[in-house]
């Protein structure tokens, strides 16, 4: 079952009497368990996939179907809701809220979605180890570093169990050995079967996906499929 | 939170409550110790007073001049004969002397005047007796001593049944007279209304004598000097007191006595009616307006306080732009950032709250303590207090909230 069902995608700006087509008639399809690479150069509308794929847009036409269910036409409280409890997300700078520590980090979308303080501790806990961070929870980011930081990302888009995770540039602000851990470890994630979607311009990263999307003014130029792993 | 941001954007509430309190607390005790001094005078008492007239067309280059005015006893009758609704009627004489006993002596002050005087009076007796009928009717020399007047004169010994001597005359001591007013001590206001009025609602050094002894044994006749000239004043009465049976029957009272001593003194304007009644009504409306001026004060520098918070909680949310765009992307909703914010600036204002409570009382206890006022921290005015600080936190913090609820996520998370 495709959990990413796109169809006749197009986003639209206005910009005074100009239209601005970012995306245009675009096709998607991703299923469960895929390790999918999104490509392209800048203003090919690589970010604003990103963001309609994240619910944290909404398309001016067609649909998307997220785990089957048409996203397209919610509205804002709706869209908070998946978010919260169907995507995850893994941003470049990490985005970690500077004045909670490392569990406090990874409880946030539990404490969205409604957790107990109990169990979202316990989870949270889970998850810090499952990155290899279990011995430093109670540590700020600022004391961690961009790696670390990078893993607590991670950790908090497992929280609620999400349908796909979502990837923007994530070993942007990383040094090769850093950057290789993270990919390791979303390599692993991906071998226990959950749904990546990686947006980068990078081709280390492209190659350690299964398939890489290519985008070129705002449609698919072209689809790769790389079977090297 | 910046810790110091947040102590300085605080101390707006914590001045506003604490000023709130502590001016309310002082407009509070000084209201009450006003009303007090008031309801000594009685509130069903009328207090007609003798007051020198203004100065007539008089014949110039006479270098001495008798004045005849005031109140008479023949006013007292009248009063007593012909008006409705009247409980007693006390005329008093007042007259400065000095009174001796053995080697002592002391400056008092005569009052001449009817047993029933303190049935308008706070005073009482706490030993002996007070003036009675059979004394009035057969003038007899028998006084009774002012409490405050006995160590001065008598030392440790008891003044009952002791003679003191005026002017040569003796006065058996039947009593001691105490005047502990009803309420509390005599405070800063009863010399201010002792002044303003001109009644002493029970002074201390006196010497009461029966009306009729006074009349016979001391002279109607003073003299003064003004302006180079001496003047001689004849008056009979310094006091009527006219005592009604009910609240009810204060104001047309007043009216009467009004009517039939301008009739009496052929409209001479040498005397003055004070009705403590209409003086404990405008003590009330007064407190009102200060109470309503002294709090809308108070208000002002809250709501300012509150501008200075709005003001700080939009540059938070400013620079906080980041965070609620990941809050955003984690799956909050508009509504979780709201509260978010919004409880962040009730925390700000309720602690600011508290605090501005625990000054304000402190500061009106010490008024008490170092300025000798009465201050009465009423109830009302914590609930007050506190309940405009929480008013203030969640009107002057919706506004922030709002702003940062409606972000646009994927425009915050790229700020910075």
């Amino acid at each position: 079952m495709a959990i990413v069902a796109i169809e006749n995608l197009c986003k639209v700006y206005q910009l005074g009497s100009l239209e601005l087509f970012a995306l245009r008639d675009l096709d998607l399809s991703i299923e469960q368990g895929e390790y999918v690479a999104i490509m392209g150069p800048s203003g090919s509308g690589k970010s604003t996939l990103l963001n309609v794929l994240g619910c944290l847009d909404r398309p001016t036409n067609g649909t998307y179907q997220l785990g089957g269910e048409d996203v397209s036409k919610l509205d804002d409280d709706e869209l908070s809701k998946i978010r919260g409890s169907r995507i995850g997300f893994v941003f470049q700078s990490y985005n970690l809220i500077a004045q909670l520590n490392v569990i406090e980090n990874i409880e946030v979308p539990m404490f969205y979605k409604g957790f107990s303080e109990h169990d979202s501790a316990e989870r949270a806990k889970e998850l810090a180890a499952m990155v290899g961070l279990g011995d430093r929870i109670k540590h700020r980011p600022s004391e961690l570093s961009g790696g670390e930081q990078q893993r607590v990302a991670i950790a908090r888009a497992l929280a609620n169990k999400p349908l796909i995770i979502l990837a923007d540039e994530p070993t942007g602000n990383l040094d090769s050995e850093s950057g290789s851990e993270i990919m390791n470890i979303l390599g692993d994630l991906h071998k226990r079967g959950t749904t990546l979607i990686v947006v980068t311009h990078d081709d280390h990263v492209a190659t350690r996906t299964k398939r890489s999307v290519h985008l070129l003014d705002g449609r698919i130029e072209r689809q790769e499929y790389n079977h090297k792993r | 939170m910046h810790r110091l941001r947040s102590a300085l954007t605080t101390l707006g509430i914590i001045f506003g409550v604490c000023s709130v309190i502590a001016m309310l607390a002082i407009g509070e005790g000084a209201s009450q110790e006003a009303q007090e001094a008031i309801a000594r005078l009685g509130s069903t008492n009328l207090l007609i007073e003798t007051v020198e007239p203004p100065e007539e067309r008089a014949d110039t280059g006479e270098t001495q001049r008798m004045r005849s005015f005031g109140l008479t006893y023949k006013d007292a009758e009248s009063i007593r004969n012909t008006l409705p609704d009247v409980e007693v009627v006390v005329p008093i004489r007042e007259i400065d002397q000095e009174a001796r006993y053995l080697r002592r002596k002391v400056a008092i002050k005569i009052v001449g005047t009817v047993p029933w005087y303190t049935e308008v009076s706070p005073i009482h007796v706490v030993h002996g007796r007070f003036l009675s009928s059979i004394d009035l009717h057969q003038q007899q020399s028998v006084c009774v001593v002012d409490e405050q007047l006995v160590s001065g004169l008598f030392g440790f010994e008891d003044p009952v049944g002791k003679d003191v001597r005026i002017q040569g005359n003796c006065y058996r001591v039947v009593g001691v007279a105490g005047a502990p007013p009803v309420g509390g001590k005599e405070n800063d206001f009863d010399s201010a209304i002792s002044a303003a009025t001109g009644s002493d609602g029970g002074a201390a050094g006196s010497i009461y004598l029966p009306l009729s002894t006074s009349k016979s044994r001391f002279t109607e006749l003073t003299a003064s000097f003004s302006g180079g000239s001496q003047t001689i004043q004849r008056v009979q009465l310094q006091k009527i007191t006219v005592k009604v049976k009910s609240t009810e029957h204060v104001l047309p009272m007043r009216d009467m006595l009004d009517t039939l001593l301008g009739h009496l003194h052929k409209d001479k304007k040498d005397y003055r009616i004070v009705v403590p009644l209409e003086l404990l009504r405008q003590a009330k409306r007064t407190k009102l307006i200060f109470s309503i001026v002294l709090g809308s004060i108070a208000t002002i520098s809250l709501l300012v306080g509150g501008i200075g918070i709005m003001n700080i909680m939009l540059a938070t949310v400013s620079e906080r732009t980041r965070e609620i765009g990941i809050r955003r992307a984690l799956g909050a909703k508009k509504r979780d950032i709201i509260v978010q914010f919004l409880s962040e600036t009730l925390l700000l204002t309720l602690v600011g709250g508290i605090l501005g409570i625990v000054l304000g009382s402190l500061i009106p206890f010490l008024v008490t303590h170092f300025g000798h006022m009465r201050t009465v921290i009423t109830g009302s005015s914590l609930v007050l207090a506190f309940g405009i600080s929480a008013a203030v936190g969640i009107t002057f913090g919706l506004y922030p909230a709002y702003r940062a609820a409606n972000m646009d996520p994927i425009e915050s998370l790229r700020h910075e």
